[in-house]
């Protein structure tokens, strides 16, 4: 009978309603937490998974031998690799593509790539602005992995105690 | 001003002779007190949608919009361009001139209220004797913008959120009606500038009506929630189930009135709130303390703020009510209080009670 009463004093006086109020007015004059995303950046970890490219060993040769494991790995069905056997005896491919718009960046073929040809980077701003301009290539990737390979190496070197 | 005013009167009356002079200095005056009170009220609706995305923003622990010009203070401008500059569209099965008006009518009475408004003693446009009817039938009839809106748009979705506000906005009526009656029994009149009066006295902010009436001013803002379809009442709207509800296929300019007459709903619910129960341009502080206790628009306008500012607080804060809910609120808590409440207040205005303290500080004058 009394806390009935109770309940319906306290429904009447709004007090529920008000303790909310003080709630999110507590948070009107908080910290704000908003990150002005061109001008500032999120920080990324070293294992970020971006962009994916194709690296190259220093001499300037591509690393990828042309396993398939990425393309057998990928869950989305988004590499497709085709190879032959180069003059030297070597087997490279011939075709490596990545559909970005398939690609669900689980980094499984990074994690299944013996010789750490392909990777994912940190570069999250790419676009694409017609139809297939997603539809990645190897040339592209090489030359994503040429620009960035301070960064992958290092990232890398960062991470491999982990591994 | 009034020398001004006299030379103008005096002008008129020079060219359109003894006959017409006089009309047409009513109608000089009248447009020039329309216009007096719709400039501001237009430029309010404008930064009052830019102030509710900061303030929820804020709330949110976000910044806000801060692109446009200075900290996004041109952010309307930018808005009301790009509205302007859009197609208005016209769903195919839509009923084309009912379409079309739905907008008019819900924005004509949004604005033609503010005729009865006082903003200081004599500031008024019309300074008529039954004000407060007049407030209540305009505000009702901006619901048939929306049930023309929704009826006319050939889509269940609008059609549904017509059918919502109708039913939301009738139940409420006649909450914000009684709570309206509680204030008419306190202040003795149907005019707002002596409603308004009757607040004045030498204790200041103790001789508003917001002691005595409280209950009331709690349901006739909660009911001004639901009767402008904000939240936590915009079942109307309902993005999460009826898309944007009763404006779902209006786009360009025609939603930009809808708009401007949703928010000039809301600023005049705020505006009323400080006119019958805080005392309106009066001063909260005692008349003894000089600059302070002096009543003055000031005043109004800051307490016009609070409650505009409690509109988005509140949007902010509440998930939206469920339809019966809202219904039960209105019929099943907000009828009965607002009943036993104008019982309580015909008690407390009853000899020799309202002579004695403290209901004679409210009623014995």
């Amino acid at each position: 009978m009394w806390t009935r009463a109770k309940e319906i004093a306290s429904s009447l006086l709004l007090t529920e309603l008000l303790k909310g109020l003080a709630l999110t007015g507590r948070f009107l004059f908080a910290r704000k937490v908003t990150v002005f995303f061109p001008e500032e950046k999120t920080p990324q970890g070293p294992r970020f998974r971006g962009l994916h490219a194709l690296r190259r060993y220093p001499n300037g040769e591509e690393r990828c031998i042309a396993c398939k494991l990425c393309e057998a790995v990928c869950p989305a069905l988004a590499i497709t690799i085709e190879s032959e056997l180069r003059q030297d005896g070597t087997r490279r491919t011939t075709r490596y593509d990545i559909d970005l718009t398939k690609c669900i960046f689980c980094g499984f073929c990074e994690e299944s790539c013996p010789v750490d040809s392909i990777v994912e980077t940190r570069v999250l701003e790419y676009h694409g602005e017609a139809r297939g301009d997603l539809y990645y290539t190897k040339p592209v990737l090489l030359a994503i992995g040429d620009r960035y390979e301070a960064q992958i190496a290092a990232d890398r070197a960062e991470d491999a105690r982990f591994r | 001003m009034m020398e001004l005013a006299a030379t103008m009167q005096g002008a008129l009356q020079g060219w359109f002779g003894p006959v017409w002079g006089p009309h047409a200095w009513t109608v000089a005056k009248s447009l020039a007190g329309i216009v007096a009170v719709l400039v501001p009220l237009l430029l309010t609706v404008l930064y009052y949608q830019l102030v509710e995305r900061w303030v929820i923003g804020w709330i949110q622990v976000r910044k806000g919009p801060n692109r446009v010009g200075w900290k996004g203070v041109l952010q309307p401008i930018a808005d009301a361009i790009k509205l302007l500059m859009k197609e208005r569209i016209v769903p195919s099965g839509a009923s084309k001139g009912l379409f079309f008006l739905a907008p008019i009518v819900a924005v004509a009475p949004a604005l033609a209220v503010w005729a009865v408004v006082p903003f200081a003693p004599g500031w008024v446009i019309a300074d008529v004797d039954a004000g407060l009817l007049v407030v209540l039938a305009m505000t009702s009839m901006g619901v048939y913008g929306i049930i023309i809106a929704g009826w006319a748009s050939n889509s269940k979705y609008a059609f549904l959120g017509a059918m919502r506000s109708a039913a939301q906005v009738v139940a409420y009526e006649i909450a914000m009606g009684f709570a309206l009656v509680g204030a008419l029994m306190a202040g003795q009149s149907l005019n707002l500038t002596e409603i308004v009066m009757r607040q004045d006295g030498r204790y200041g902010l103790i001789e508003w009506f917001l002691l005595p009436l409280a209950p009331f001013f709690v349901v006739y803002f909660i009911a001004g929630l639901a009767e402008t379809n904000r939240h936590p009442f915009d079942v109307a709207e309902g993005e999460s189930e009826l898309v944007a509800g009763f404006h779902v296929e209006y786009s360009g300019m025609t939603f930009a009135v809808f708009f401007l007459a949703e928010y000039a709903n809301m600023i005049l619910v705020s505006t009323l709130a400080s006119l019958l129960f805080l005392g309106g341009w009066l001063s909260p502080f005692p008349a003894a303390w000089g600059i302070l206790g002096a009543p003055g628009i000031g005043w109004l306008v800051v307490k016009i703020a609070f409650f505009m500012f409690l509109f988005l607080w509140v949007r902010a804060s509440f998930p939206r009510y469920r339809y019966d809910q809202i219904m039960r609120l209105g019929w099943k808590v907000f009828i009965p209080v607002t009943l036993v409440w104008i019982a309580v207040t015909g008690v407390m205005m009853l000899e020799p009670l309202a002579s004695l303290p403290p209901f004679s500080i409210w009623f014995g004058k």
